[in-house]
Formats: structure tokens, C-alpha cells, sequence
């Protein structure tokens, strides 16, 4: 799905989170917003996922205006910082979760949503944690387990805030390649915020460039590393 | 090193701990207090209950005026203690999942019936709905008095016991912050759905305890209730205020027996929560972070 970004901004009180900032992602793109903490992005990624809703300016998916959509209707797979994942219920329960909140004539019968979650623990590679409880996993497996209850919703886009943020080196590499996979796989946009440069780098179409609530620069990696537009962005990608 | 210092190694004790005389004697001291105030007092109600024999102490049990009054408190509790709940849920989670301006005067008014002596309480709801007040004027005049019967004692209940699940609930609502909602409604459930299978099942155990002493405090009000309830004997006298009524008449066996049972009450509803938390040891572990 295409996501247009018109003339975003945010204000919290006094403060301004976000100055209008305009965007267009191209469908099926992986999407890194770069910047460090009080940058705006995780503030724009709420938007989009309409967890927040913008002061002024538009967002359009597919050309449609999504504005004023609830966080409901967004379909947006939401991946959290520190994943959020519902520690009173089995990794079963969490990823069908999404299943069984749908209006009961969308929902789909019990022995399908176990299809589908097997099939999705499949897809992440932990085929046989669907009984064990969340605080019974590693980091980077409850990373894994909050992207699969995001993809069991068939969302239209996948968003990601700071997704390697709570792990170590290695496993943060071995996921990086993870999320690449699933990206191809599904083809979904896809949308992740990060503050480390060589995350972004290394694994986005496109990154956006952000400080103070303003976006710095946009473009391919090796486009921003030959050519930084700012002298911000110099200082950020060498750092 | 010589053989004999191998032989004999220092004794290292973790940096946390304190030495054997200290430990003990904190324990004893600990053991002493609870003792004094706690389980003493407990066996003497029991024995003065029954100084005069078992069947003294059931025939006092057995009076209309002992019924009536057990009754009255478990009705009491029975309807203040559900609605509190609903109400201490409510604040707390205006409270925690929302941000706006008077927050934390809202807090300082929850605790209000904490600072407020009880007998006060009982005044200001005496002052507002009692026979002389306007409002109180006129539902008298539909039939509907608040003071001196049961409205007033469940207002008197709840305003005293109303911080109980509030404050169990807030803290452990701050702890978990917004996430998991937030997580629920990107999966597309409605704010019910979220309340009722995300926030609910994490706050469960915090409830169940807030619930239980509200609870434990529903039934053993005193002040407040002693002043709007106006002590009518098989009518308005609940446990507290019969027992005190009864030591006062000198009736010790049939004070004594009262209160045995008040504090049997409140024994179950720490068995039941010590019941519960084993049973369900396994799950606490896998939702409690701290």
C-alpha cells in the first residue's frame, strides 16, 4: 500500500512534535525513519498507525484520505519497543488475538485461526511455543511473536518502533535479516523507526532522515551516505 | 599459606547479612510485636467469647437482635463493596491510561477518606441528606430516607472504603503503562473488548486484594456508620455498632461472641485470598514482573 504524508504536524501542549512534514512512501517499500530520541519519529510512526492523530495536515493510503480513521480500521501491524505482548496469554493466544477481536460474522472458526497461527509461528521459525507464556521467552523470540500477532490481522502495512532497541549485537543482526525476510515474503510497506544509523542503513529501501521534528533528508542509503544533504545528516551517518 | 589456614577458612557472610545476634533478635522483636498486637487479642476475643461455655456463646448468637445485625453487615457489604470496586476500577483507570489537568489533585481526593475521620464523614452525610436538609426533606417526604436507615450506612461504607481498590489498582496500572492496550486496539478490538481481556486480566490480583480489604473495612466500620445509622437495634445496628451497644450493657459473652464471628469474617477472607494466590502460583509468576 502507497502512503502519502501531507503536511503532517503535532503539537503536545506547547511543544512541537512534529513541523508539518510531508512524505510518500512508495508501496511495498521498507521505510527506516532515522534520527535521534526527540526526532519525531516514533511520534510520526503513532500517527500513521493512528495511535495518535496529527494537529494538521492529511495521511493518505492508496490515494484514499486516512486521516480521521480509527487505529481499528488502520489494519496497521503495530510492532512496539518493547513488544507489549499480552503476558497473561500463551503465545497462542497473543497471536490470535487479532483473529478473535473481528466482528463475528469476519471471524474465522476456531480450527482456522489455529491454522493460521501455526502457519505464522512457522513463518518466524518457533513452531513449537505456542503453549509457553511470554515472560518464558527470549527477547528476540518475544520480538518475533509481537511481528507475528501483527501479521495475523492481514494488515495493510507493518510498523515498527525501535524493533532490534531491547537486544543484544548478535541477535539484533540474525532479526535484521528475520525482518528482511518476512518483508519480501509478504511484500507489505513496511515502516520501522530506529536510532541507529547503521540499522537503517543496512537494511531499509529508503530511509528518512529526522531531527527535531523536521525531516532532514530522504533517499537510498548509499544516496544519503555519498551526498548528505545537511550538515546534521553528516555528523548523524558518521557517528 | 600453611596447611592450617586452608583448614580453617574465614567465615564470609554475603554483604546483606546481618550477623547471628542481630538476626535473631530482630525476628524476636518482630515475633514479640505481632504477638502483642496482633494474636493476643485475637485469642482473647475467642476465650471471652466462650468463658461461659459454647452454648452461651451460640444462644447470644441466636437473638434476633445478634441475627439482624450480621445480617445487615453482610447486606452492607454485599452492595458497597461490588460498587466500590466498580468505582476504584474506574478512577484508576482514568487515572493511569489518560493524561489531563487536575491529575494529581484527583489523586490527593481519593485519598481524601483516608485523612477524613470517619466520624466526620458520617456528619457531613447526616448534614447533607438528613431530615433536615433539603434533599433529605424531600426523600423522606417520598419515603425514601437516607439517614437512620440502610441508604445512609451503604453511603457511610463507601465513602470510607473507597480508596481501597483505587489505590491497590494505580500503582500496578502505572507500572504496566499503555502498551498492550494500544496493542489491542492496533489488532482492531474495541475499547470493551480491550478492557475486559487485556487491562482486567492485568490487574486481576491487584483487584482481588484491593476488593478484599475493601472488604474487611466494609464490615468492620465503625464511626461513620454509628453516626448515620442512629444504632436502632434489629433494624439499623450493624455488627460494630451491636458489639459496642452490647459491651457497653455489660453483656460480655454476647459482645464478645459478635465479635468473634466479625473477626472469623475477616480471617476467611485472608484464607480465601492465601487459597487463591496458591492455586494460582503458576500464573502469577508468568504475569507478575515484580
Amino acid at each position: 500500500m502507497q502512503i502519502e504524508i501531507d503536511e503532517i504536524s503535532k503539537q503536545f501542549g506547547t511543544t512541537a512534535a512534529l513541523h508539518p512534514v510531508s512524505l510518500s512512501l512508495p508501496s511495498g517499500a521498507l521505510v527506516a525513519l532515522l534520527g535521534p530520541s526527540g526526532s519525531g519519529k516514533t511520534t510520526l510512526l503513532r500517527i500513521l498507525g493512528g495511535l495518535e492523530f496529527p494537529t494538521s495536515g492529511r495521511v493518505m493510503f492508496d490515494g484514499q484520505d486516512a486521516t480521521g480513521l480509527s487505529v481499528q480500521d488502520r489494519r496497521a501491524g503495530f510492532v512496539f519497543q518493547s513488544y507489549a505482548l499480552f503476558r497473561h496469554m500463551t503465545v497462542f493466544d497473543n497471536i490470535a488475538y487479532g483473529l478473535n477481536a473481528r466482528p463475528r460474522a469476519s471471524r474465522p472458526t476456531k480450527a482456522e485461526i489455529a491454522r493460521r497461527v501455526s502457519k505464522l509461528l512457522e513463518l518466524i521459525q518457533l513452531p513449537d511455543i505456542g503453549a509457553r507464556y511470554p515472560s518464558q521467552l527470549s527477547g528476540g523470540q518475544r520480538q518475533r511473536v509481537a511481528l507475528a500477532r501483527a501479521l495475523a490481522i492481514e494488515p495493510r502495512m507493518l510498523l515498527l518502533d525501535e524493533p532490534f532497541g531491547a537486544l543484544d549485537a548478535k541477535v539484533r543482526k540474525e532479526l535484521r535479516q528475520g525482518l528482511r525476510d518476512i518483508h519480501d515474503t509478504t511484500g507489505l510497506t513496511t515502516v520501522f523507526v530506529t536510532h541507529d544509523q547503521e540499522e537503517a542503513m543496512e537494511l531499509a529501501d529508503l530511509v528518512v532522515v529526522m531531527s527535531m521534528g523536521r525531516i532532514e533528508q530522504i533517499g537510498k542509503p548509499q544516496d544519503i551516505r555519498a551526498r548528505p544533504a545537511t550538515p546534521f545528516v553528516r555528523e548523524f551517518i558518521t557517528a | 599459606m600453611s596447611d592450617a589456614s586452608l583448614a580453617k577458612p574465614a567465615r564470609f557472610r554475603p554483604a546483606t547479612e546481618e550477623a547471628p545476634v542481630a538476626r535473631w533478635a530482630m525476628i524476636a522483636a518482630a515475633f514479640l510485636g505481632l504477638g502483642i498486637l496482633v494474636f493476643a487479642p485475637l485469642i482473647a476475643v475467642f476465650v471471652e467469647a466462650l468463658a461461659r461455655g459454647v452454648a452461651a456463646s451460640l444462644a447470644s448468637l441466636a437473638t434476633r437482635d445478634a441475627q439482624e445485625a450480621i445480617k445487615l453487615t453482610l447486606t452492607i457489604a454485599a452492595i458497597s463493596v461490588p460498587l466500590n470496586a466498580i468505582f476504584g476500577v474506574a478512577a484508576a483507570w482514568f487515572i493511569t491510561k489518560f493524561d489531563f489537568r487536575g491529575k494529581a489533585f484527583l489523586i490527593t481526593l481519593i485519598d481524601l477518606p483516608f485523612s477524613v475521620s470517619p466520624v466526620v464523614a458520617g456528619l457531613c452525610i447526616v448534614l447533607m441528606f438528613g431530615a433536615n436538609s433539603a434533599i433529605g426533606g424531600w426523600l423522606v417526604a417520598q419515603g425514601y430516607p437516607i439517614v437512620f436507615a440502610m441508604p445512609g450506612i451503604i453511603l457511610a461504607t463507601m465513602f470510607v472504603t473507597f480508596p481501597f481498590v483505587a489505590r491497590e489498582l494505580i500503582p500496578v496500572m502505572i507500572e504496566q503503562g499503555r502498551a498492550e492496550e494500544e496493542a489491542a486496539l492496533t489488532l482492531g478490538a474495541s475499547g470493551w473488548r480491550t478492557f475486559w481481556t487485556v487491562t482486567i486480566p492485568n490487574i486481576r490480583w491487584a483487584l482481588l486484594y484491593g476488593v478484599l480489604l475493601c472488604n474487611a473495612r466494609a464490615m468492620g466500620e465503625f464511626g461513620a456508620v454509628a453516626v448515620v445509622s442512629g444504632k436502632i437495634r434489629g433494624q439499623t445496628a450493624t455488627m460494630p455498632t451491636t458489639i459496642e451497644m452490647l459491651y457497653q450493657e455489660y453483656l460480655s459473652v454476647a459482645a464478645f461472641s459478635l465479635a468473634a464471628v466479625l473477626a472469623l469474617l475477616a480471617l476467611v477472607t485472608l484464607l480465601l485470598k492465601t487459597a487463591l494466590e496458591i492455586r494460582h502460583a503458576d500464573q502469577l509468576a508468568a504475569t507478575h514482573r515484580h
